[in-house]
């Protein structure tokens, strides 16, 4: 028992490197609103811009979304941080993580989008239609807000895999919650700054969770 | 606006015009040819069997159907052909859908202001006086707060109603108004029309109310196949019909 205490719970270890977790806890927060934000919002974009349908578009905004959601983002990240500088793109680590984890967000945001658009009744376009406004109006006033609505289950799902995904950081050393650990870790020879980002990440994804079971029960479509 | 007397269907009592139109879903002809001018505050009512295309022309008059050929007006200005700003001109007429289709994310007052304010800029406040106004005549004002969740199919109808009456439309179409309402709803729904058409709107309407066309219709049109087989005053189609196909069709609603 002492043995595990001192392996998981050394008292002085997680005193030491507290802060540094911290900072890192900084760091994880920060990565993850800027990944949701943003990424939520170009997915969005492409789906509309999807609906469209002009052709050349449509098929690039397919393909972008196949094979960004096809490649495991850890392989997306190597690739961009070990390949990048060779073609003379030179990016911090942190700029990697954020710009590797929200394009694979987009993928996902722009298909779950999309499914919810297709979904849309078609008389909610032909009334919109019907009252002049342009087929721009209707899918921003009138079909995307349904759209969004009916998918804000899959949406805050996969935003929370994805914000989880900031862990993966930790390969090309961005200083988060579970670089801060491991590197703590390595120091201190000792498992307890990992229990730290346990606990941390715990008590930043938790409420993210609750959050979205509410926005679920909120949100979800009457009948269903 | 400037009406110059030798446009088609520019002559001062036609609201809505319909020109030699044409049809078709693949091979398959749906309007062969139609002819039907409405007048200014006259209700048409359009009968016809299932698939005869009803629905097909109504849409055609606001161009949600594109027509292969043929030509319509609104008051004399040309809807069809290019270079014409739908937008613009399908505030000019009111369409209203078997189905409703309320935006479920908007309350009531919020879906008759949404094109108010988007299309035709009103300030909100100005919108939603609008807005008001015309929940008002459809007997709404009271419910402009609730979501169509929360409204019964015939109050639904009435704010799709009153949706496309605030942008102060020249003709209304409807298509099958009441069809998805339950039997006790369907008069709420009747009463509004028959308000407007005292008030002089232009209506042209389908829908298989025997009884209102009866004693509200100026006029009933019988259609089949894409064609216009019989058109006449209430009086004659209901009481001495001239074609068999009219003959026959009605008789299946007496019974
Ligand atoms: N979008 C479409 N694509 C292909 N065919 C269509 C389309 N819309 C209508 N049709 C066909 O055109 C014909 C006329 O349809 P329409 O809806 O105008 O008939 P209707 O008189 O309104 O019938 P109902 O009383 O059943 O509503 C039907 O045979 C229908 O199957
Ligand atoms: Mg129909």
């Amino acid at each position: 028992m002492d043995r595990f205490l001192d392996t998981f719970f050394n008292m002085a270890v997680l005193g030491r490197y507290a802060p540094a977790i911290l900072d890192g806890a900084l760091i994880t927060v920060v990565l993850s609103l800027l990944i949701v934000s943003t990424g939520i919002a170009l997915g969005a974009g492409l789906a509309c811009l999807r609906a469209y349908r002009i052709g050349p578009v449509s098929f690039a905004i397919v393909i972008f979304a196949d094979v960004w959601r096809a490649l495991p983002p850890l392989v997306l990240i190597l690739l961009a941080f070990f390949g990048l500088p060779n073609v003379g793109v030179v990016l911090s680590s942190f700029m990697v993580l954020y710009l590797v984890l929200m394009l694979v967000l987009a993928a996902f945001a722009e298909e779950i989008v999309w499914a919810g658009i297709t979904a849309t009744p078609k008389g909610q376009w032909e009334a919109a239609r019907s009252t002049g406004l342009s087929f721009t109006r209707a899918l921003v006033f009138v079909v995307l807000p349904q759209a969004v609505r009916m998918v804000i289950p899959p949406l805050t799902n996969r935003a929370i895999a994805i914000t989880k995904m900031t862990a993966l950081g930790m390969v090309i050393g961005v200083p988060d919650i579970l670089g801060q650990a491991t590197t703590a870790q390595s120091f201190s020879a000792n498992a307890s700054p990992l229990t730290l980002a346990a606990i941390a990440y715990v008590i930043l994804f938790l409420p993210l969770v609750i959050a979205s079971r509410w926005l679920e029960a909120r949100f979800t479509p009457p009948g269903a | 606006m400037m009406l110059s007397p030798d446009l088609p269907g520019a002559s001062s009592g036609v609201a809505l015009s319909i020109e030699n139109l044409h049809k078709s879903f693949g091979t398959e002809p749906v309007l062969k040819g139609l002819d039907l001018a409405v007048g200014r505050s006259e209700m048409v009512f359009v009968l016809g069997p299932s698939g005869s295309g009803k629905s097909t022309m109504l849409r055609c008059c606001n161009r949600l159907e594109e027509p292969d050929s043929g030509e319509i007006f609104i008051e004399g200005d040309r809807l069809t052909g290019p270079g014409v700003d739908l937008n613009k001109i399908r505030q000019r007429i009111g369409m209203v859908f078997q189905s409703f289709n309320l935006y479920p994310h908007l309350n009531a007052l919020g879906n008759v202001t949404l094109a108010l304010r988007q299309v035709q800029k009103m300030p909100r406040a100005q919108a939603e006086a609008a807005g008001l106004d015309a929940l008002d005549r459809v007997g709404l004002s009271a419910r402009a707060r609730h979501y169509p969740a929360q409204l019964s199919g015939g109050q639904q109808q009435r704010v799709a109603i009153a949706r496309a009456l605030a942008l102060k439309p020249s003709v209304m179409l409807f298509d099958e108004p009441t069809s998805a309402l339950d039997p006790e709803l369907v008069g709420d729904v009747l009463d509004v029309m028959r308000d407007m058409k005292a008030q002089g709107m232009t209506m042209l309407v389908v829908s298989h109310e025997m009884k209102f066309a009866r004693d509200a219709a100026d006029r009933v049109i019988f259609m089949d196949h894409g064609r216009i087989v019989e058109t006449g005053p209430p009086e004659q189609i209901f009481g001495n019909p001239q074609e068999d196909r009219t003959r026959a069709f009605l008789s299946r609603f007496h019974g």
